[in-house]
């Protein structure tokens, strides 16, 4: 079977007598039976046999990088998806399904990693049927993720459908597309900011340069980056590892995306740092720059917002998409730095040294067992449903 | 100490009176909340505490925590610097200073608005109408959101349980209140550094002490605003800076920080509908237009071309049939020629053969 | 009426209110856009 005929029948990729053991699938299942072990002991032996959080630290990088990064990095589905619905840029309609399916994967896995975060997982739900903190934040975000994470999954369902070839409930799903992603955009609105939210209950933790009034749109906004520069990363690699699994359209939209989404990601990347320093003037937090928190800001301000910002416009300008692609990865990674920033490093400052936290390895592997299982997942699905390319039959459908 | 159990009883009948009545503040939108009228609190005199322990001996039995891997009469403990533990709901920590070793108790400070009350999102933690701030741990999720919310850094997580693990934190020996008893570390303590009373009461004594003695106390009741204010309060001879107790807390509490944050909530799913289906509509509009007017200028060109086309043929036409004219013109022309040449020619014939006639005659 | 006299249960009370009013707008606002667009056609 070649490959061309697997794209159009979407059948399964692999080749009889193609090897299972590459390079990837070994490592990947190194880290899963890595990851699996070190859950039987989490779940066995309690968060203190794998973990170093204490009563200074109760937050880890598991509410660090899994849920505050985690959400901000699968912001990409609502970004793209009222880019095309609402704001009627139909030329990018080709980022929408890859969008959708990260976001949706990245939130499902993020209330997987909450599982090994909370103390008594099976009473995750306990907020919305036992008694309802309303003053909390956290409720706030509790709500919105578990509501995002079904928007996301009924948008979701029309790949899938095309897929085992449910023509009536598929055409259901996408009449909803509106609605879906009207709410879709005011959800995430609510938690992306809410999150930042979560911090503004602790004035005297946080070190002031990072604590702000204005936390919660400091969170919206670099949500927008974080979501439009995933789409462009995503894209890229999904270009490199799955170009076979691609039609013409996304092929020819791809460009047009990067540049699109470049350029938009440049823009608010501006307005972000704009804000950014006016966070300083309101507090008058300007004496803190010259101390050595100080000077992390400012790596964080100018090689994490200012830097990609231009380089951005830079690879815009000049049709670079080779710059783009490579900022859209600086882009990410200062906001993964940021999250941290505001959970862990500038979090509890006036700690000595010794005090402070420092993640376990078994932390670390399940992080990276919860990613390495994102993956897996978006290879399975992509490999096979109508993602990366328009199902022959629902063409010109939307 | 030196409080009778039934004045004591009392206080707490007036406090559930109180509530059960109500006042008659609080109308209209700029409410203050001044906390419950009669609560209960615990007032450390921190110049009178010698750092001997009793009061965490007492906690431990009182509320029936394990033992500790040093006994409480070990007072090496106190050169490290420590904080509340699961085990431990108060630690007194010793703090080397100019003159003498000053001592100072940590234990849940009982915030007027809890800032652990507000961070939970199943509303575990519960400002009592009596005083204390209780934790109700057959709700709790373990998210320890209150933990990073408590600026006292007090509540504590069982991190090495792995089915019930709970928050732990002093309860001001709430169930022994309502019994009419005094806190356990209140009731042990030899110096009366532990004060336990009416908040309203242990703020006049604090006051009066200071007045008393200028020169000995620091003019400052830690806990009056600080976070919003607390219900154990701290009289001490030193800065308190000087001792680990932060000053920089503010005096705005918990709920107020986060106000302004919860009330944008409802203002994004009131008007965000609204704001995004409206730029829907109106890009749904300019796409329709555009497809109208991409409609409108394909036939505007469909016709322009047909007319075109028309008058082109017209003319076309107009020159065959010129064409043809001239064709004809000339065709009868050269017809006429042809005749009137044949004609002479026969004329000529003729005349030849008359010529011929006559020569032959 | 319940007197409040700690503005974290007050919030508890109105935040809990304020969500329930939060559902039913979003409700409402779709069925209110059918109605407002119902006798538009296409
Ligand atoms: S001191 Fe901390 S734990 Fe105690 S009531 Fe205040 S916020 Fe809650
Ligand atoms: S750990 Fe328990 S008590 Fe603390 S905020 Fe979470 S659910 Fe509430
Ligand atoms: S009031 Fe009770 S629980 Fe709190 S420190 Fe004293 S003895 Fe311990």
């Amino acid at each position: 079977m070649s490959e061309e005929s697997a794209v159009v029948t979407g059948k399964k990729p692999f080749v009889p007598g193609k090897s299972l053991l590459t390079p990837f699938n070994i490592i990947a299942g190194i880290i899963v039976i890595v990851g699996l072990f070190i859950t039987v002991l989490r779940f066995t032996k309690g968060l203190g046999t794998v973990t170093n959080l204490d009563d200074n630290y109760p937050w880890g990088i598991w509410i660090g990088f899994d849920l505050l990064a985690g959400v901000a990095l699968a912001a990409g589905g609502y970004v793209t998806s009222a880019a095309v619905y609402i704001f009627g840029m139909k030329r990018f309609h080709s980022a929408v399904r890859p969008a959708i399916l990260t976001g949706f994967l990245g939130y499902a896995l993020v209330v997987f990693a909450l599982h090994y975060d909370v103390g008594r997982a099976w009473r995750l739900p306990y907020p919305f049927i036992m008694q309802q903190g309303t003053t909390s934040l956290l409720f706030e975000v509790a709500a919105c993720v578990a509501l995002y994470l079904t928007v996301l999954f009924i948008e979701c369902t029309p790949a899938p459908l095309e897929w085992l070839g449910f023509k009536k409930a598929r055409n259901i799903a996408v009449k909803l597309t509106m609605l879906l992603t009207i709410f879709g955009v005011v959800l995430s609105t609510l938690h992306q900011s809410s999150l930042g939210a979560l911090f503004l209950l602790a004035p005297s933790k946080l070190h002031p340069l990072w604590y702000s009034g204005y936390l919660p749109v400091f969170f919206f906004v670099s949500s927008i980056i974080a979501g439009l520069s995933m789409v462009i990363f995503e894209s890229t690699l999904s270009h490199h590892y799955f170009a076979d699994k691609m039609d013409e359209t996304h092929m020819n939209e791809k460009e047009g995306v990067a540049l699109g989404f470049g350029k938009a990601a440049s823009l608010v990347l501006a307005g972000y740092f704009s804000i950014k320093v006016i966070g300083i003037a309101v507090d008058n937090n300007w004496h803190y720059l010259a101390t050595g928190y100080g000077a992390w800001f400012l790596v964080e301000l100018i090689g994490f917002i200012a830097l990609p910002c231009l380089l951005y416009a830079v690879g815009v300008r000049e049709k670079n998409l080779t710059l783009i692609k490579w900022t859209s990865g600086l882009a990410v990674l200062g906001i993964i730095i940021n999250r941290l920033n505001v959970c862990l490093i500038a979090f509890n400052w006036h700690l000595p040294s010794e005090d402070k936290y420092f993640p376990h390895w078994m932390e670390i592997g399940i992080s990276v067992f919860i990613v390495t299982v994102g993956i897996l997942v978006f290879r399975f699905v992509v490999t096979r449903m109508p993602i990366l390319y328009e199902h022959p039959d629902y063409k010109d459908s939307h | 100490m030196s409080i009778s159990r039934r004045k004591f009883l009392g206080w707490l009948g007036a406090a559930g009176m109180g509530t059960a009545l109500g006042s008659t503040a609080n109308a209209a939108s700029n409410k203050h909340f001044s906390g419950y009228p009669d609560s209960v609190g615990v007032l450390h005199d921190i110049s009178r505490c010698v750092g001997c322990r009793s009061c965490e001996a007492a906690c431990n039995k009182v509320n029936e925590l394990p033992p500790p891997d040093q006994p409480f009469t070990d007072l090496s403990v106190l050169d490290t610097k420590r904080r509340t533990t699961p085990e431990a709901h108060t630690v007194v920590n010793k703090h080397e200073l100019a003159k003498t070793p000053v001592f100072n108790k940590i234990q849940c400070n009982h915030c007027l608005e809890p800032a652990c009350a507000s961070a939970c999102f199943v509303s575990a933690f519960k400002k009592t109408a009596e005083g204390p701030v209780s934790y109700d741990a057959s709700v709790c999720v373990g998210c320890r959101y209150c933990m990073v919310a408590c600026p006292f850094e007090v509540p504590t997580y069982e991190y090495n349980k792995a089915f019930t693990p709970r928050v732990m934190k002093c309860t001001m020996c709430y169930p022994r209140i309502m019994e009419g008893k005094l806190p356990g570390c209140v009731e042990v303590c030899p110096k009366e550094a532990l004060t336990f009373g009416k908040r309203d009461d242990l703020l006049k004594v604090a006051r009066k002490r200071i007045e008393k003695h200028p020169d000995r106390y620091i003019d400052h009741i830690y806990g009056e605003k600080e976070m919003g204010g607390t219900s154990w309060l701290y009289l001490s001879d030193v800065p308190f800076a000087d001792i680990g107790m932060r000053e920089d807390l503010g005096v705005t509490s918990a709920p107020q920080l986060t106000a302004g944050a919860l009330s944008g909530v409802p203002l994004v799913v009131g008007l965000w509908p609204v704001l995004l289906t409206g730029i829907y509509a109106m890009t749904k509009r300019k796409e329709k237009i555009s497809q109208e007017e991409t409609a409108e200028a394909v036939s505007l060109a469909i016709a322009e071309t047909e007319e075109k086309g028309a008058e082109k043929l017209s003319a076309a036409l107009k020159k065959a049939e010129k064409d043809k004219d001239m064709a004809i013109q000339k065709e009868v022309k050269k017809a006429l020629e042809e005749v009137k040449k044949t004609f002479e020619e026969a004329r000529t014939q003729e005349e030849t053969q008359e010529e011929q006639k006559e020569e032959k005659a | 009426m319940h007197e409040f006299y700690v503005l974290q249960e007050f919030m508890l009370h109105t935040k809990g209110i304020v969500y329930i009013l939060m559902v039913a707008i979003l409700l409402g606002m779709v069925g209110f856009w059918h109605f407002l667009t119902g006798r538009e056609e296409d």
